[in-house]
């Protein structure tokens, strides 16, 4: 970080320009004046922290910034400094335990990334100087560089491509490493370089680095000596990221244009931002009581000493007399002294050990979902994983889960299903076994309908065969396996035809073998022109001029190819609402209709134009487009404009309809999460029908739910301004969902399944944008809140045709939201990561659109239905758990410290510690710590099965329910029962401390030691109380530290310690244990001390197994989406098909 | 240390009841309650909580120990009592102290551990911790340094029985009243110089307090002496709260190993601990011990009461469970 900005730094001094120059081959160019070699980074790649020199400062440093770690610290050196009752060992020992452990875990965590740097900066590479390859380490790779890299090596800087051995001066690369995207993308040389590099002299011209992957502008000069500079663009497809692999090339050579800690793979390497969780919020709240507790304590005492003192005899017995220098100091420095005693003395209460069993406790317990089996999906051979364990307890506080549908409640599993060509049905029912069914000779298989014409339906199936960015792959024994963005592809590709299809997106191989299946085939895509196969066999070729990429925002693509003939075309494909306003109106209402069905049916539908470009307007277009292409500034704004202007009077020829699956167990996941209490948000952007139907299939909509529609086309029914119409649906839904509802308190004592009319709620993109930015005059400022009520009074919400960044806005919205409920973000594609990162926990899964989602996500699993285990298990469980220990932590300090306190009382206030230093100083880290660890690792205080199958017990713990005041509070009066109870019967029985029977009496050191074995043993049995799951580890460690402590103390008192300056506990621990009374005492206070809780057990409801015969059971589902929808259409259908 | 609330002779109605445990009167619960409570009992009388005991403080006018409370040293007085019936042996005599706080931090830490575990080189330069009984007013250091040396209880006690008239002397056994590893281990005696323990305390001076230094504590027996005097050793253990025993000596010898027989007995007390000045009082206790150790009332009471709770509570339960368990299975039904 630091480095990086230095470097920025150095950077910004030379030149404060955003581009950079670049020498190919560190070659001056004859066109500028002098060649001053501008300095760059080089190319080492720092990603550790520390160095063996700055480790100890740095980290330490670090450390102590911690609030926690620091106010020890300052206890520390108050008793250093401060004649204090306790040694400095007491605390010294922990805080140096703590920070120990800590830096040895950082440490050796960097000392694995410097490996992982020396391996990487020390890998050899191959750089051209003076025609010579010379071999060098990676690290030594400047700035100009020309490098050559051989096939399945990964690029040790960002170069740009200059030259490949493949024939069309293209190469392919993976980014698996960089994005997760597995499938091989294209690169492109920079058009017109030399063949031989040694003679290439040229300039480059580039930004400054920036993170994005996907953005890069620049610009080549090439200098000949006979003519005039050429000036070539650059952009992304001319740009090998360091980091990615290359694939299927032989060879390439490259310019260095970024290097080491600039290159985009190390600026988008860097740490995602903390995200806290509630329970942690709760410590820190508890942490205050309890600071105040300490403070008034030692204010008390200290108050009462200086009482106590001033009465008769008491300040200065005879007996007890001062020092000179006690007598010399003054009363108010005195009195400061006495406070910072007390506080020493008192400073327990706030547990050090419990960061670091809290960090322990999430740290071991994330293994816990990483090696949950009912995770593990054998289709991808993964389980499930944690980026983050600081959320595991976030798990079981879930309000709000934001889904997105494509990929999480669906599968992403495209099949091509219809297409209507010309308002024509075109349906292949029985794809699998008939896969040349479509035939024309034949006619459609829809025999209700006519057929469109022959060259529409041609056209048509060109179309879908041109239009795209597939890739063939090119069939090799060790790519079978790899790359594979559709399962299907080999299944459904013809025997003769080993064909498999790369894409960035499902939807597109679908088309493609849907077209296949309908007689035309994509043969793939050579020297820039276009191969495909007709009804007829024959091979049809065609240029590809060029491709208008897809992009969320036009939410269509295009591509202008040049058929034999020499008629230029641009075929277009998109979603409807992006087409429609683009083509001609009579068209569209033949085609409207089909699509809206399909869209109803649950399909992704998409439409098809196209357009004849004459000569003249392809020049036009093919000059903006390559003006734009070449553009240093705003070149996605200018890509943009030409894009708009291009795609413009087309003629609409079909639709086409693609099934997209629910997830496997999808509707039974939604159910549970809504039982749980949860409100489950469907935040997309396809198609409101498409989504609605969606939830339908997935019941987050159920038949008797009342849908609220919020989306364009209600606002444009009356035929007023929009926002008035806006205002009046607003008002009318709040008054019904939120005014009307019965005043039912929310979420916990409401069943799901109540006869109250639900509520469901529907709005899409451009209307939630007018809520959220609405325009300053109307006094609309209300409609965030009242849009906001509205939609926490309903069982569901569908949010339509979302942008990425509308989806991060609505989930913090809602999380910014009254009582900031706690939201879950849970996607799988590039466009969900927003959401993702915004939301309280991210969740991503392992779907079929790369991995971007999973890397920034805080848990990433393999299928939907496993979010109800995470959630309703997992979550519950590390919810109880946590709590549990933060709340025993506190309490077993507080009954620990509170006989200290009150033995001031009775030793005239004079800071005489009532325990040992040792017992002081192990009773956190040795006599306590491991149960309560053990117990919030393993505990399962309902078997998990039983969490599964009622999902309402998910909302007894909802809104932190363990961690609010009241269980605070009574396990604060738990502990001061406790801490009362150990002191005072201790103190009944020193009413006589003749307890041996040899009349031997018993002093002040012994006092303790029963006090505090009492303590040791009830806090530890407490814990055995609250245990329900026993494993041995639980038996071992609870057993083990009573047994630990016995032990320890025989040793302790057993030996005269040399290295102790008294020997106080000298056979004190043997002498109590020889004394009946001692054990009587020690037994009936421990009794005592636990009878409200065994009490409270006896009370408690029983839980018992035989509840389970009440459970519900659901219908299982996994059936295909269509069964779940004939179902629900046919009784929705009326509703909403206008 | 609270007045005493009533004058009421507990002896009387104890004895008269030591035979009926069967049926406490909640008055007479009530009392010892307030007895192990308060620990409060009336002057020159034998109280009977925790063991016989007897104040001598002599803040009373009516004490016979009046004259000797105003700082006197070596004043001597006398406290009779009387058993009515045998007091059964072994009987232990502690003497105690109130609103004394040993358990004062910096009186705590006032003593040199390495001089008491014998260590010479501490005695010519005691910790600082023993300031300001380090070094005496010419600068000679102090041994046993610090405060709890310097403020040995060192009153003494004569106990005699009147037979016929006759003052017969009971005896003390004064060994063993300290832990065995504090006797034998943790604390030692410096070793001797040409068989002298005096020669090794050379170039020290004794606690202002003391009469007599460390090396001539006990005069009969060579054994007591130093650091390893049993009365030393008993001292130096720390009494926990401000009220406190300490064991003096048992009476085991001859005639008195069955215990004290009913009589009339004189306590001669050498009255040299003041405690008038800060609100202490002195006291002297008979006590004997069981296999649990010392009387002490609170263990019986407390076992008795949470007996009692426990068996109330299981009859209040049983009925809970059996209703709880009725209903629940008609809910079954």
């Amino acid at each position: 970080m630091l480095r990086r900005r230095i470097n920025l730094l150095f950077g910004g001094d030379e030149k404060r320009v955003d581009s950079r120059t670049i020498y190919v081959g560190h070659r001056p160019c004859p066109a500028t004046e002098a060649f001053i070699p501008p300095k760059f980074c080089d190319n080492r790649i720092v990603s550790s922290k520390y160095t063996i020199w700055n480790f100890l400062p740095k980290n330490l440093f670090e450390q102590f910034r911690r609030i926690a770690n620091f106010y020890f610290l300052i206890i520390f050196l108050v008793q250093v400094i401060v004649d204090t009752p306790t040694s400095p060992v007491t605390s010294g020992l922990p805080l140096f335990f703590v920070i120990t452990v800590t830096a040895i875990k950082q440490g050796y965590e960097d000392w694995l990334r410097h490996k992982a740097d020396y391996e990487v900066n020390k890998y050899p590479v191959i750089v051209l100087e003076d025609g010579r390859s010379i071999r060098k380490e990676s690290e030594k790779i400047k700035v100009g560089d020309i490098v050559e890299v051989v096939e399945d090596e990964t690029f040790p800087c960002d170069l740009i491509l200059l030259q490949s051995t493949r024939d069309d001066d293209t190469c392919f690369v993976t980014t698996a490493s960089l994005d997760g995207e597995s499938n091989h993308k294209t690169h492109y040389t920079v058009p017109d370089t030399e063949k031989d590099l040694q003679s290439l002299n040229a300039t480059i011209e580039c930004e400054q680095p920036q993170p994005d992957l996907y953005k890069f502008v620049g610009r080549m000069h090439i200098y000949k000596t006979d003519q005039e500079p050429a000036v070539r663009s650059l952009g992304p497809e001319n740009l090998l990221l360091k980091g990615a692999t290359l694939k299927n090339t032989k060879k390439i050579y490259g310019v260095a244009v970024y290097t080491g800690m600039e290159t985009k793979m190390a600026l988008n390497y860097q740490g995602k931002s903390q995200k806290r969780s509630a329970v942690e919020k709760s410590i820190n709240a508890f942490l205050l009581v309890y600071l105040c507790i300490l403070i008034s304590k030692a204010v008390v005492c200290t108050t009462l000493k200086y009482v106590w003192q001033s009465q008769d005899g008491q300040d200065e017995p005879w007996y007890n007399e001062k020092t000179q220098k006690e007598k010399d100091t003054y009363v108010y420095l005195k009195m400061f002294t006495d406070f910072l005693s007390f506080m020493v003395l008192f400073n327990f209460i706030i547990p050090v050990s419990m960061y670091v069993t809290v960090e322990m406790q999430k740290f071991l317990g994330s293994f816990f979902i990483t090696w949950d089996k009912d995770f593990f999906d054998p289709e991808i051979q993964e389980g499930a994983l944690v980026n983050t364990s600081d959320l595991n307890e976030e798990l079981g506080q879930v309000e709000y889960v934001f889904t997105d549908k494509t990929g999480t409640l669906t599968q992403n599993n495209m099949e091509y299903i219809e297409c209507c060509i010309d308002g024509f049905q075109y349906r292949n029912s029985d794809s699998m076994s008939e896969l040349d069914g479509f035939c024309v000779t034949d006619g459609p298989v829809s025999k209700l309908q006519q057929k469109a014409g022959r060259d529409k339906e041609e056209l048509f199936l060109r179309a879908l065969c041109l239009c795209h960015t597939v890739q063939v792959k090119e069939a090799g024994p060790d790519e079978i396996d790899s790359d594979q963005v559709d399962g299907l592809v080999s299944e459904l590709s013809q025997p003769d035809e080993q064909r498999g299809f790369i894409a960035s997106s499902p939807d597109e191989v679908a088309l493609v073998k849907g077209a296949m299946k309908h007689g035309f085939t994509f043969l793939g895509l050579e020297n820039k022109s276009m191969k495909i196969r007709n009804r007829e066999n024959n091979v049809e070729l065609y240029d590809l001029l060029h491709v208008l990429n897809f992009d969320p925002v036009r939410r269509r693509m295009s591509v202008i190819v040049r058929s034999k003939s020499g008629e230029t075309l641009l075929f277009c494909k998109g979603a409807d609402s992006s087409i429609f306003p683009r083509v001609r109106q009579e068209e569209v209402d033949r085609i409207r209709m089909h699509v809206e069905r399909n869209a109803t049916e649950g399909y992704r539908t998409l439409c098809v134009a196209y357009k004849q470009l004459s000569p003249e307007e392809f020049a036009v277009a093919d000059a903006g487009l390559r003006d734009a292409r070449l553009a240093l500034q705003d070149r996605e704004e200018k890509l943009m404009a030409v894009y708009n202007q291009v795609e413009t009077s087309m003629s609409l020829i079909g639709a086409t309809a693609v099934e997209d699956r629910l997830q496997e167990e999808a509707a039974e996941t939604m159910e549970a999460l809504q039982g749980a209490g949860m409100k489950v948000w469907v935040l997309t952007g396809d198609k409101m029908e498409t989504a609605k139907s969606t939830c339908y299939a997935c019941r987050l909509f159920q038949r008797g739910t009342e849908l609220l529609e919020l989306t364009v086309r209600t606002l444009e029914d009356g035929g007023r301004k929009r926002e008035e119409r806006l205002h009046e649906l607003l008002l009318d839904y709040h008054k019904k969902a939120v005014q009307d509802a019965p005043p039912v308190k929310a979420g916990v004592t409401r069943s799901w399944s109540t006869a109250n009319q639900e509520y469901g709620f529907i709005i899409d993109g451009a209307t939630l944008s007018l809520v959220m930015n609405p325009s300053p005059d109307t006094n609309s400022s209300r409609y965030k809140s009242l849009f906001l009520q509205i939609c926490q009074n309903c069982t569901a919400v569908l949010c339509c045709r979302m942008a990425p960044l509308q989806k991060a806005q609505i989930v913090k919205m809602v999380k910014n939201s009254k009582g900031s409920p706690i939201t879950l973000s849970i996607g799988d594609g590039a466009n969900d990561v927003s959401m993702i990162l915004e939301a309280h926990v991210g969740i991503g899964i392992k779907g079929k659109e790369g991995r971007q989602a999973v890397r920034n996500s805080d848990y990433a699993i393999p299928k939907l239905k496993h979010l109800k285990k995470l959630l309703l298990a997992h979550g519950h469980l590390y919810y109880v758990r946590i709590a549990h220990l933060v709340q025993y932590f506190f309490y077993k300090n507080l009954c620990f410290i509170l006989p200290q306190f009150l033995y001031q009382f009775f030793c005239g206030y004079s800071q005489q510690p009532l325990y040992d230093a040792a017992y002081l100083t192990m009773y956190n880290i040795c006599f306590t710590s491991m149960p309560i660890l053990a117990f919030s690792l393993l505990e399962q205080h309902i078997a998990i099965e039983y969490l599964l199958d009622n999902a309402t017990l998910y909302r007894e713990i909802a809104k932190n329910a363990m961690l609010k005041w009241g269980p605070f509070l009574y396990w604060t009066v738990l502990g001061i029962f406790q801490g009362l109870l150990f002191f005072f019967g201790v103190k009944y029985l020193f009413s006589n401390p003749a307890l041996q029977d040899n009349g031997q009496v018993f002093g002040n050191w012994s006092y303790g030691t029963i006090v505090f074995t009492v303590l040791v043993f009830t806090v530890t049995l407490k814990l055995a109380l609250d245990t329900r799951h026993w494993t041995w580890i639980n038996h071992f460690v609870i057993w083990g530290s009573l047994a630990f402590y016995v032990f320890f103390s025989f040793f302790w008192g057993g030996i005269i310690w040399p290295f102790l300056k008294q020997q106080r506990l000298y056979f004190v621990f043997a002498n109590m244990l020889s004394s009946v009374s001692a054990w009587l005492v020690i037994i009936l206070l421990i009794l005592l001390s636990l009878l409200p809780d065994i009490l409270l057990m006896v009370f408690r409801k029983p839980r018992g197994p035989h509840a389970r015969q009440m459970k519900r059971r659901l219908p299982s589902s996994g059936t295909s989406t269509i069964f779940m929808l004939s179902q629900t259409t046919s009784t929705h259908s009326f509703s909403w098909s206008d | 240390m609270s007045k005493p609330l009533k004058k009421i002779s507990l002896t009387k109605l104890l004895h008269q009841n030591k035979n009926k445990w069967s049926f406490i009167k909640l008055r007479q619960f009530y009392q010892s309650l307030e007895k192990i409570l308060k620990e409060t009992c009336s002057y020159a009388e034998l109280c009977t909580n925790n063991g016989h005991w007897l104040d001598y403080t002599g803040t009373e006018m009516n004490s016979s120990c009046f004259s000797c409370s105003s700082v006197k040293p070596d004043c001597v007085c006398e406290l009779t009592f009387s058993f009515s019936q045998l007091f059964e042996g072994p009987v232990f005599f502690y003497y105690g102290l109130s609103n004394y706080y040993q358990n004062y931090r910096q009186y705590g830490v006032s003593k040199d551990a390495n001089q008491l575990s014998g260590d010479t080189t501490y005695f010519l330069s005691p910790q600082d911790t023993c300031s300001p009984y380090q070094y005496d007013s010419s600068g000679k250091p102090i041994v046993p340094c610090g405060s709890i040396a310097n403020s040995k209880f060192n009153d003494t006690f004569k106990l005699y029985l009147m037979v016929n008239g006759v003052k017969t002397l009971v005896p003390f056994d004064g060994k063993g009243i300290a832990w065995w590893t504090d006797y034998n281990v943790k604390y030692r005696n410096p070793a001797t110089v040409n068989g002298s323990l005096a020669k090794a305390f050379d170039g020290t001076v004794k606690p202002p307090n003391w009469p007599k230094p460390a090396y001539e504590l006990d005069p009969s027996d060579a054994a007591n002496n130093g650091f390893v005097n049993q009365d030393f050793l008993v001292w130096m253990r720390r009494a926990a709260l401000p009220n406190f025993r300490k064991l003096y000596g048992r009476i085991t010898g001859g005639d008195y190993s069955q215990g004290l027989p009913a009589g009339n007995y004189t306590l001669q007390i050498n009255y040299n601990y003041p405690v008038v000045n800060f609100k202490g009082t002195k006291k002297v206790i008979f006590s004997n011990v069981s296999w649990m150790g010392g009387k002490n009332e609170f263990l019986g009471l407390a076992y008795l009461v949470i007996g009692c709770l426990c068996v109330v509570m299981a009859i209040v339960m049983l009925i809970v469970y059996a209703k709880y368990k009725f209903s629940d299975d008609d809910d079954m039904q």
